[in-house]
């Protein structure tokens, strides 16, 4: 589905990714694991075609993605959930919802999203900003979602979440790849990853260390705590 | 790439959607704000002498011409006065030089100021905050310059004289600015409908988005680029009715009219009305237009003094602006009643 190879990113002089290759096949999960300033996010912003700076492929779908404008990107189904969840405040639950447009005959129906969250029909008139943290989360994905997304980018989606609320989001998480979407999750809470993912690329200093199946990744679970700090 | 502008459309849902007694207390304030506007612009030239009715009726559509890009797009155009005057300058040679009726003319004043806004607006909004403003600023100096020095055409300093208000030949429209008003008032109405129009339709839904945040709306497959220049063309061609209205009204451009004072006259009575409301740049305009209007006929030079120092309050004691300010504690006030009774 995606295909990255050799992508360098820089912010001026620092160089924040250095050659990293990764792929993330349809209807898989994919984490990237690495300790705050490892360069995970600016990996999701580099795919989305929000941060500018770097060289490296990028195909999408077998195309070369890397001179899309971030707008052309997202029409072609990279749906990108940002770590702040990015609501916007001054629209209701449904307006969000409804702003992007249906980009692929498979986005997901207001039904299905419904369905698979229905706190969204309960608050679809509350303001974007009277949610919850895991409201707005599931809002966020809920929404790209809709719009037809078929790789989700999602940035530390269980940051600063109950324990219970993080359950659901690893639930929905399988439930979303159960239905053929692939995602890129970014994480730093190795256990929430190890219950949703397939495989592991491991960060470190901007550059992948290590790719693991989840079956390694478990079974390193204590090392792997050390090297992230936790 | 499709980048057509399909948007689905957002439904807007209300509360009081499923509520019938909050529907009905929701009509009746459409209703009674409805009927307020309405003797507003219907008695406005009873109550005030109708020239400067017509004067507040054009700079209140100007002001929310400015609002549609301030309030909704997030972008304040420090360089309005290039649209109002370049359609003033337009709707002027049109009446002039082919004697059709003065609405004809204002439309082709404000088709006028559309096309100059695509070159203008295609390069400013690649910009935001302060360097937008300085863009539009700049685009708008220039425009002045050229109508300074393009003396066959504009009439340079001396302005543009003689402007007729064809219409039809009904010399009761055309000579008695009382009867005139009523036939403005229709243009500007239909511009600030489809203000209001563009504020809630989809479209107006994705402005909003990019003023709360641009890259993210970027990232939800949006060409924020695109949808930032319609919005400012479609703002520059509000203006243009509304500078249009005042070039036939006075029966004379002056290159006032592309002053970069007049861009700033606008905003201050769009910040000062309550920005982000829409309605609110009407009851700027009113207040600045009649204050001008007392005290230059009092005599007193120092408008300026007196306006500045109204707007400098305005902003440090009410930052909503007057509109914005009635609004939310008419709202305050409801919610606190809702509560009592609850």
């Amino acid at each position: 589905m995606i295909e990255i190879h050799g992508l360098s990113a820089n912010y001026g002089e620092a160089r924040v990714l250095n050659d990293v290759s990764l792929e993330v096949h349809q209807g898989e999960v994919v984490t990237l694991v690495g300790r705050n300033g490892a360069g995970k996010t600016t990996m999701l912003r580099s795919i989305m075609g929000l941060h500018r700076d770097l060289s490296g492929s990028i195909s999408f779908d077998g195309k070369p993605i890397e001179k899309w404008s971030p707008n052309a990107r997202a029409r072609a189904g990279i749906g990108w959930v940002p770590d702040d969840r990015g609501i916007y405040a001054s629209l209701t639950v449904a307006e969000n919802l409804t702003l992007p447009p249906v980009v692929h005959k498979d986005a997901w129906s207001m039904e299905q999203i419904h369905a698979t969250f229905p706190r969204m029909r309960e608050r679809r008139s509350s303001m974007g900003t009277q949610l919850s943290g895991g409201e707005q989360q599931m809002l966020a994905i809920a929404r790209v979602l809709r719009m037809g997304s078929r790789l989700l980018l999602l940035d530390e989606p269980s940051e600063g979440l109950a324990p219970v609320i993080v359950q659901r989001i690893g639930e929905i998480i399988r439930e979303i790849k159960a239905q053929g979407v692939a995602v890129l999750l970014v994480e730093q809470n190795v256990k929430f990853a190890s219950t949703v993912a397939d495989r592991h690329y491991l960060l470190s200093q901007g550059r992948v260390v290590e790719q693991l199946s989840n079956d390694d990744f478990k079974a390193r679970e204590v090392e792997l705590l050390e090297h992230l700090g936790m | 790439m499709s980048t057509d502008l399909e948007t689905p459309l957002p439904t807007k849902f209300d509360v009081s959607d499923f509520d019938p007694r909050a529907r009905r207390a929701r009509s009746i304030r459409r209703l009674l704000l409805g009927t307020i506007a309405l003797v507003a612009v219907l008695g406005l030239p009873w109550w005030v002498y109708p020239p400067i009715a017509v004067d507040i009726a054009a700079w209140a559509l100007f002001a929310i011409s400015v609002d549609l890009l301030l309030g909704f797009v997030g972008a304040l155009s420090f360089g309005h006065a290039a649209f109002w005057g370049v359609s003033a300058y337009s709707a002027g040679l049109i009446a002039q030089n082919f004697g059709l009726p003065f609405p004809v003319a204002i439309v082709g004043g404000a088709i006028a100021a559309m096309i100059i806004a695509v070159p203008i607006g295609y390069l400013a909004v690649r910009r935001s905050g302060i360097y937008f403003a300085m863009v539009t600023l700049a685009f708008a100096q220039m425009i002045w310059f050229v109508a300074n020095q393009w003396k066959d055409v504009t009439g340079g300093e001396n302005g543009l004289q003689g402007v007729p208000k064809s219409f039809f030949g009904i010399e009761l429209i055309e000579t008695e600015a009382f009867y005139f008003y009523y036939v403005v008032v229709i243009l500007i109405v239909a511009g600030a409908w489809l203000a209001w129009r563009i504020v809630n339709s989809p479209f107006g839904r994705v402005l909003v988005a990019i003023r709360d945040n641009s890259a993210r709306t970027r990232a939800l497959g949006y060409d924020v680029e695109k949808y930032k220049l319609i919005a400012f063309v479609l703002s520059a061609g509000i203006a243009g009715v509304a500078g249009g209205v005042f070039a036939i009204s006075h029966g004379f451009v002056s290159l006032q009219e592309l002053d970069w004072t007049t861009s700033g006259k606008v905003v201050l009575m769009t910040v000062l009305g309550g920005m982000g409301t829409l309605w609110g740049g009407p009851v700027g305009a009113a207040v600045i237009v009649l204050l001008e209007d007392r005290l230059a006929t009092s005599g007193f030079d120092g408008i300026g003094i007196i306006t500045g120092s109204i707007f400098i309050l305005c902003v440090l004691l009410f930052r909503r602006g007057i509109w914005g300010t009635a609004k939310n504690l008419i709202d305050r006030a409801r919610a606190g009643y809702a509560k009592r009774r609850s």
